[in-house]
């Protein structure tokens, strides 16, 4: 018989996490939790923002080894910025994401880090992209990623429509984040929501308290 | 032709005790499993895929097998362990009920359940939702989970498809559902279930355990609920 061994499915090397981004009509949101942990059962930060501008209209979050995630960002945000300079003009969305593939992708051995990129450009609008472990990129309408994700494909899967509003896209996300929080022991803390349309860029936070609530609680 | 036709059949066959050999996996239900209490009952849910290693050696499985008249269980992990505890426990439970001379109750099962997955907890590798009714406390549902704990739920997911829908479960349910409702939540949790997990799919088989009696349904891979796809 096989060696009596853990039931829970291989989980990687995610960062204890929450992350997820979604497309709505004229926008994206892109939203975290807010917990960073040592091992199982210290909880480092308890209101990390995991959410990094690397520009104007383009934010990143991170799943996997915090140390390479900010690593690579910095690089990105750099090389934007020279890159958009060059252009004369706001970069792509695709663009920020395919320097994050570029750099994921040529350092496969030494990187652990998966990037979800969202944001707003004048070419294509609102756009998420998925940057995997080894280097793929995707673009896809909505994505969440980091450990809590596995408890709620199911619900997004089920909840997510194309073109929703504002209103109906930051209830989905809250409610998704939240039920990860709910059932995963290295996500928690508040929630951090961006939202990134043609006009402006908004951080919101829900802390705590104001989460929505389920059945058993 | 005729032994161009018995080259190609042995080889075949060769081919197919080669991949048994090297897959070297036993029979396992990495599963999605589901049970739900409704007032007046229970109803339980299971997909049909039982793999060993990669390949499907049944699309069709029942996985929702019946201990006592209104006492059934849902079985995850692998299968020839739980096939051999739960016929165990429904000798175990069938003579306690002679003894009693009255139907059993689900806890009682469910304690059964809980003895030997506890005793025996470093061979099993078993995970186990016990739902039924009786006359004493309704419908109820226990989960014995793989270490061996019991404990009663009102909704419990469980196999390697569950992970992916605890959210969709701790969001959608409510208490005091009725049971067609309660059919549509199961089917619908298990479809999500399936369409993720890798090691869960085929048909959706669904059963109600009432005072009535049972009532088994299968739902089948093109009449599954449709979600929206981008």
């Amino acid at each position: 018989m096989d060696s009596h061994h853990s039931y829970s499915q291989v989980k990687g090397v995610s960062t204890g996490t929450t992350i997820l981004a979604v497309k709505f009509n004229g926008g994206v949101i892109i939203g975290s939790d807010s917990r960073a942990s040592m091992g199982e059962s210290y909880v480092s930060s308890k209101t990390i923002n995991k959410l990094i501008q690397v520009h104007d209209r383009i934010f990143c979050c991170i799943a996997g080894s915090l140390a390479d995630a900010q690593a690579v960002t910095k690089m990105a945000k750099f090389q934007l910025s020279f890159h958009s300079i060059q252009m004369e003009s706001p970069p792509l969305v695709k663009a920020a994401a395919s320097i994050m593939r570029e750099l994921c992708y040529n350092n496969k051995e030494e990187l652990q880090a998966g990037f979800i990129t969202a944001g707003w450009d004048r070419k294509k609008g609102p756009q998420i992209y998925v940057v995997s472990l080894g280097g793929m990129l995707l673009s896809q309408p909505y994505t969440i990623g980091g450990s809590g994700s596995t408890y709620i494909y199911g619900y997004v899967d089920a909840k997510f429509k194309p073109d929703m509003s504002l209103e109906e896209a930051t209830q989905f996300s809250t409610n998704a984040l939240a039920l990860a929080m709910g059932r995963d022991n290295v996500s928690g803390g508040v929630v951090h929501l961006v939202v990134i349309t043609e006009a402006e860029v908004k951080h919101v936070v829900v802390p705590g308290n104001k989460l929505p609530k389920f059945h058993d609680e | 032709m005729l032994q161009l036709c018995l080259t190609v059949h042995t080889f075949f066959n060769l081919a197919v005790i080669t991949f048994f050999y090297f897959s070297r996996k036993s029979a396992s239900f990495y599963t999605s499993i589901m049970a739900v209490e409704f007032e007046g009952g229970v109803v339980i849910g299971a997909d049909s895929r039982t793999t060993t290693g990669a390949y499907i050696a049944n699309r069709v499985t029942d996985k929702l097998t019946p201990i006592h008249e209104r006492i059934f269980c849902c079985r995850s992990g692998s299968a020839a362990d739980t096939q051999a505890i739960a016929d165990a426990v429904t000798y175990q439970l069938g003579f306690h009920s002679i003894e009693l001379d009255e139907a059993p109750l689900v806890q009682t099962a469910a304690s059964l359940f809980r003895e030997m997955c506890y005793r025996y907890r470093e061979e099993l590798m078993a995970g186990i939702i016990v739902a039924g009714w009786d006359p004493r406390r309704g419908g109820q549902v226990y989960t014995v989970p793989v270490g061996g704990m019991m404990t009663r739920q009102p909704v419990s997911v469980g196999g390697s498809g569950s992970s992916y829908i605890y959210g969709y479960v701790d969001s959608n349910y409510r208490a005091g559902m009725s049971k067609e409702e309660c059919l549509k939540f199961t089917a619908e949790a298990l479809t999500l279930a399936m369409e993720r997990d890798g090691s869960s799919g085929g048909v959706v088989r669904l059963a109600v355990v009432s005072e009535q009696g049972v009532e088994r349904q299968v739902i089948l891979g093109n009449q599954l609920p449709k979600f929206s796809t981008v």
